[in-house]
């Protein structure tokens, strides 16, 4: 019997024991074993982890965040988005416009514009670029861009209550049309070629080890703290009425609740959170083009969620790595079955592992 | 091939988005005995009318069961209460001042009523005390529900209802896991614990063994008095064993009305029910 | 190029068998020896001859390969002389001179080789004098030909053309009443030449008569009206061509999703698939049946759909079967198979484009007005959609196995209970909504690049389709497809495409917000949600 009026303390709530002897083992691995392999270690040394590792661990955390958005609309609350992927890159752009502004005159140009508007022949930024120089202004607009877009479009999908896959499918008509929007150069955003080339960020050149290093352990900080937070969220009765939303919409609603509230809350708490993985990972990529916005990507980013496991934070974040650490494989060995192998991971989880990788754990665990 | 997978939307909500936009006339005013009162409600699906001009209004603290064929219009007058469907004429009031034909659904439940459907719905993820702490009374707002507890005075409510409906051992099983029986009277007991004025009861005992029938009976006994509960059931024996008023719906409109054995021998409810 | 054959063919059969042989020697030498004056008298009766035999030396005399000596006059071919009679080789004596063309004498010649051309038995070189004419300086002096030239004319087209000309002629001419009528008669044109043409004579330099000058602005504004009046026409229909094609896209998802409920990811990979038998078919009946080529398209219709059918049942067999009930699984999975048939399609035929070509009575175009031209593979595309659309209907409505799907989609418990082979009756839906597919990909194939990715510009569209449509309503797909068709190429006309499939998709959400059960659908007591 679980006391319910003396409810477990807070940190006792969020994880068990071996819950945190796990946090804290990958808090030390991101943050302490990984700096010290790649920066301290020799290259020549066994040990040591190269810098293309350091890169692409980096870009799967950030994956790995937008999963756990992902999580929180799909697992929990059971509304599928097939946009995620806009809300990233927004965030993305919104975050590539400052380094834009730190390249400063070093451009091929040497104008005071960026090479893209110089080459379309402006004179001046137009006026969604005024204050993008400023850091803080641009982190302000990487939560707000997606979460204004979110809340804008979440408040008309839901007070008309479309659902399910109605709701997917609008979400993804709204992503090839955005993805169109940043196509054209008019749009402002360095058209098909998106922004690139980036120098600096905060003064510092963007490009040298002891940078990125410092974008890594932010990256891994942001994913490992934002997995607290969510699962503070998801173990407060706000979480549960999420659930209950995913589960049985209408006796929540006739239990007095207005789903309206808190789907839209989480929708855009949710393309918040996206828009900060996108603002980690143009960084360390160095580009962000309407690419990032093909609805295929936003597509996938579900199919990370699943093969993890829905609904459970961690699964999110497992599946993330499990797919993409396959994805950056199969696209060296055997890239002309990396499509092939995506298609079935779709198929298969599905068909055969509807609760994905923490299904198997939790089934293992109970029998033994 | 779910009926959910192809329709967008089933019903188009009301008025007012949010539902905290203050309920038109604030506290529930029953100074004249009445609870709920219809009057003239029309409810046409592509010509078909549902309900045709159905008038009938419900006391204070009073047990109503309701009865009538298939398609009589028994649960579309519910979804009508409750600000799932919308009349395209008459007049809904919960009290004196309530207009319930303005008012969404959230809105409605808060006003105090509360339904329960058909086929048992509970959050069958949620443990049963996870399902009551949704539904006792409390603040419905997102602030509340990140950051508030519940007081000492909601845990006892809650522990008193989980004795009400026989459920204190289940407390931390998943609803999902009740049996059919247990998972109705969880649904009553999450209407209980809003602390309705007004219980709309969808054939509560529907798929209940005799016993379980039984218990239920006298569960609706005890609540009479406090609540005001309308029942819409097809079990003769049991609408027989709780109701002192009976009403009976036919193609949308009240029939007959009275004690059960009036309405037996209504002359118009055996020709509806036996035929001619 | 397919046109350029025959024309040749018959430019050569004209200048074989020309019936009027009246160019000899004496006026190949007027033409070519003495002063301006004398070779334009000359040239005029060549004209009033309609002697098409003196084209190829009009020709060669206006591209300086005619020499001359004394009295003889040769037709030179690189450092070969011919006789420009009888096409005999001749020697070419040393003493032989250019026959030098004053600028005055070049329009005249290449007045006078439009003006034979304007005769010629063959239409293809009629027209091409006839645009010759019209763009470039025609004056008074060719105004009889043309006279002559119009009222022997039968083509609709080139009439006009001529008149045109004619008329523009005339518009320069000294007499006003003839300047008038000419403005009258432009002023029934719908051609936006004629329009530019009266905006150049009300230039300073131009019109100077105040009465010729308001006819000429009336004249303008007529012509503007009927031209936005045909603008209008041909933007309806694009509209409707592109409806069309949304139509036949979203039959099958109709079928699909609209009446089973499924949501199908790979639709658009179905219509994909049946693009590529097209192109399979093609390129069998190009290797084996070339004379048949013609009528590959008809042979690929069976095929595509066939194909298409199949693979959607296997789909249905495999995978979709499992997941009944669980829509937002089945989006997923489906958009697998969709990213495992793209990939597939690029394993067998390359990522690149592949050509399928219109058969020969598709192409070409059927030409209403100057500016109002109907591509025939977009009719018949129209017409194609219609008679899917009719097929779909009669399916549905007027056989078992339609009558089958409505009941297993109403009640599928009834259903079986009555004897309805439901788990069949799911496969044959859902083999025939992807055979359909199919079929749109056959049509797709003809106005489109075909590539692996053909599907996934298609998808969305559907799906808009269908949900704006309202699901299972047939009249509801089609209506919604006209709507969002002609809206999209209305806006495109405003905004630009990518503007304008914004402002769609924001009409549909907005739409679905005011009825969410699309345009057509039924309202019914809410089972319990």
């Amino acid at each position: 019997m679980i006391d319910h009026r003396n409810p477990p303390g807070l940190f006792a709530r969020l994880y068990n024991p071996t819950g945190w002897a796990l946090f804290f083992a990958s808090l030390a691995v991101f943050c302490v074993l990984v700096p010290i392999l790649n920066q301290v270690l020799p290259a020549d040394s066994l040990l040591h982890m190269s810098d293309y590792w350091v890169a692409l661990i980096g870009k799967i955390m950030c994956y790995a965040i937008l999963a756990l958005a992902m999580d929180m609309v799909w697992g929990y609350t059971g509304i599928l988005s097939l946009g995620h992927g806009i809300f990233f890159a927004l965030g993305g752009y919104a975050f590539g416009m400052y380094l834009m502004r730190e390249i400063g005159h070093d451009g091929v140009y040497h104008s005071d514009l960026p090479d893209f508007m110089v080459f379309l022949d402006w004179k001046a930024y137009p006026w969604y670029w005024k204050g993008t120089g400023s850091f803080l202004y641009a982190m302000i607009l990487v939560l707000l861009a997606p979460a204004a877009l979110a809340l804008f479009f979440g408040f008309f999908a839901f007070r008309s209550r479309i659902k399910g896959v109605y709701f997917s499918i609008i979400t993804q008509a709204l992503t090839v049309a955005l993805m169109l929007l940043f196509f054209r150069n008019e749009t402002g955003f360095g058209g098909n070629n998106g922004f690139t080339d980036f120098k600096r960020i905060l003064g510092h050149p963007i490009a040298t080890p002891g940078t990125r290093m410092v974008l890594f352990v932010t990256t891994a900080l942001t994913m490992l703290g934002m997995l607290l937070v969510l699962r503070y969220v998801v173990t407060s009765k706000f979480g549960r009425i999420l659930m209950a939303i995913r589960d049985a919409e209408s006796r929540l609603m006739f239990t007095g609740y207005n789903p309206l509230l808190y789907k839209l809350a989480i929708w855009t708490f949710s393309a918040m959170i996206a828009g900060l993985a996108g603002a980690l990972y143009v960084p360390q990529v160095g580009i962000i083009n309407p690419g990032e916005m093909a609805p295929g990507n936003s597509i996938e980013i579900a199919i990370w969620t699943a093969v993890g496991g829905r609904g459970t934070l961690i699964g999110a974040l497992i599946g993330a790595f499990i797919v993409n650490g396959a994805k950056s494989w199969f696209t060296q060995a055997f890239p002309d079955y990396w499509l092939y192998f995506l298609g079935a991971l779709f198929v298969l989880t599905t068909l055969f592992l509807p609760k994905g990788v923490m299904g198997l754990i939790d089934k293992a665990r109970t029998r033994s | 091939m779910s009926a959910d997978s192809k329709s967008p939307a089933v019903d188009v909500g009301g008025s007012s988005t949010f539902g905290h936009a203050a309920p038109p006339a604030g506290e529930l005013d029953t100074s004249h005995g009445v609870v709920l009162y219809l009057e003239d409600v029309t409810v046409s699906f592509d010509g078909f009318k549902a309900l045709n001009a159905l008038s009938f209004s419900v006391d204070v603290g009073e047990l109503r069961c309701i009865i009538g064929p298939n398609g009589a219009g028994k649960t579309t007058m519910m979804d009508v209460i409750t600000g799932k469907t919308r009349p395209q004429l008459g007049k809904v009031f919960f009290g004196q001042t309530m207009d319930l034909t303005k008012m969404r659904e959230a809105e409605i439940a808060q006003a105090g009523i509360g339904r329960k459907f058909q086929k048992p719905t509970v959050f069958e993820h949620h443990s049963v005390f996870e399902n009551l702490e949704l539904a006792i009374k409390a603040d419905r707002g997102i602030w509340h529900s990140l950051f508030g507890k519940l007081n000492g005075e909601q845990l006892d409510r809650i522990d008193e209802i989980l004795e009400t409906v026989q459920l204190q051992e289940f407390a931390d099983r998943r609803a999902g896991l009740l049996s059919h029986g247990q998972k109705q009277w969880l649904e009553i007991g999450m209407l209980l614990s809003q602390d309705p004025k007004l219980l709309l009861l969808d054939e509560p005992v529907a798929g209940m063994t005799d016993h379980e029938t039984i218990r239920t009976a006298e569960l609706l006994k005890t609540l009479e008095g406090k609540h005001s509960i309308v029942v819409v059931e097809h079990d003769m024996g049991f609408v027989d064993s709780i109701a002192k008023k009976v009403t009976v719906l036919h193609e949308g409109s009240v029939l007959s009305e009275g004690t059960m054995d009036k309405v037996q021998n209504d002359e118009k409810v055996i020709e509806v029910y036996l035929g001619r | 190029m397919r046109h350029l054959l025959p024309a040749l063919i018959g430019l050569a059969i004209l200048v074989l068998c020309s019936p009027a042989q009246a160019f000899d020697q004496a006026t190949a030498t007027a033409l070519s020896v003495g002063d301006s004056d004398t070779r334009i008298d000359a040239l005029n009766k060549v004209i009033a001859a309609g002697d098409a035999a003196a084209l190829p030396f009009l020709e060669k005399l206006i591209g300086d390969g005619v020499k001359t000596s004394g009295d003889k006059v040769f037709v030179v071919d690189g450092d070969k002389a011919v006789d420009p009679v009888t096409g005999q080789a001749a020697e070419l004596p040393s003493d032989a001179d250019d026959v030098v063309n004053s600028n005055r004498m070049r329009n005249e010649i290449g007045g006078a080789i439009a003006a034979l051309k304007l005769s010629s038995p063959d239409r293809a070189v009629r027209l091409e004098a006839a645009q010759s004419l019209q763009s470039g300086d025609a004056d008074e002096s060719k105004l009889p030909l043309v006279k002559a030239a119009e009222g022997k004319e039968k083509d609709p087209q080139i009439r006009d053309m001529l008149g045109q000309v004619e008329a523009n002629i005339e518009l320069t001419s000294s007499d006003k009443s003839l300047r008038l009528a000419a403005v009258k008669m432009l002023a029934e044109s719908s051609s936006p030449n004629v329009k530019e043409m009266l905006s150049t004579r009300l230039a300073p330099d131009g019109e100077t008569d105040p009465e010729v000058k308001a006819a000429i602005t009336a004249a303008i504004k007529a012509v503007d009206a009927r031209l936005s009046r045909y603008a209008l026409v041909g933007q309806i229909f694009t509209g409707v061509s592109l409806a069309s094609i949304l139509l036949l896209a979203a039959l099958g998802l109709a079928i699909t999703y609209g009446l089973m409920g499924i949501i199908n990811m790979a639709h658009g990979e179905l219509m994909m698939i049946g693009a590529y038998s097209t192109y399979v078919v093609q390129n069998l009946f190009r290797a084996y049946l070339p004379d048949a080529f013609q009528f590959y398209l008809v042979a690929a219709l069976p095929v595509a759909f066939l194909v298409t059918a199949g693979v959607g049942m296997a789909i249905e067999r495999l995978v979709l079967r499992h997941l009944y009930g669980r829509s937002l699984e089945t989006l997923l999975a489906t958009c697998g198979i969709s990213l495992f048939l793209m990939q597939l399609v690029r394993t067998l035929f390359g990522a690149q484009n592949v050509g399928v070509e219109n058969p020969e009575w598709m192409s070409g175009s059927v030409s209403l007005a100057a500016s109002l031209v109907l591509p025939y593979n977009r009719i018949v595309i129209i017409g194609f959609s219609v008679a899917v659309l009719g097929f779909m209907w009669y399916l549905l409505t007027k056989t078992r196995l339609g009558l089958f799907v409505r009941a297993v989609t109403q009640n599928r418990t009834m259903a079986r209970c009555v004897g309805v082979p439901t788990a069949r009756i799911d496969t044959m839906a859902f083999g025939l909504g992807s055979g359909i597919a199919g079929l749109a990909g056959v049509a797709l194939s003809q106005i489109g690049n075909v590539g692996p990715d053909l599907g996934q510009h298609y998808i969305v569209n559907c799906f808009m389709v269908v949900v704006l449509g309202g699901v299972g309503q047939l009249a509801g797909t089609v209506l919604a497809s006209l709507g969002l068709g002609i809206v999209s190429k209305f806006l495109e006309g405003v905004t630009g495409a990518v503007i304008a499939e914004i402002m769609v998709l924001v009409f549909v959400v907005v739409f679905i917000q005011r009825r969410p059960q699309g345009l057509f659908a039924m309202t019914g007591r809410s089972a319990e949600a």
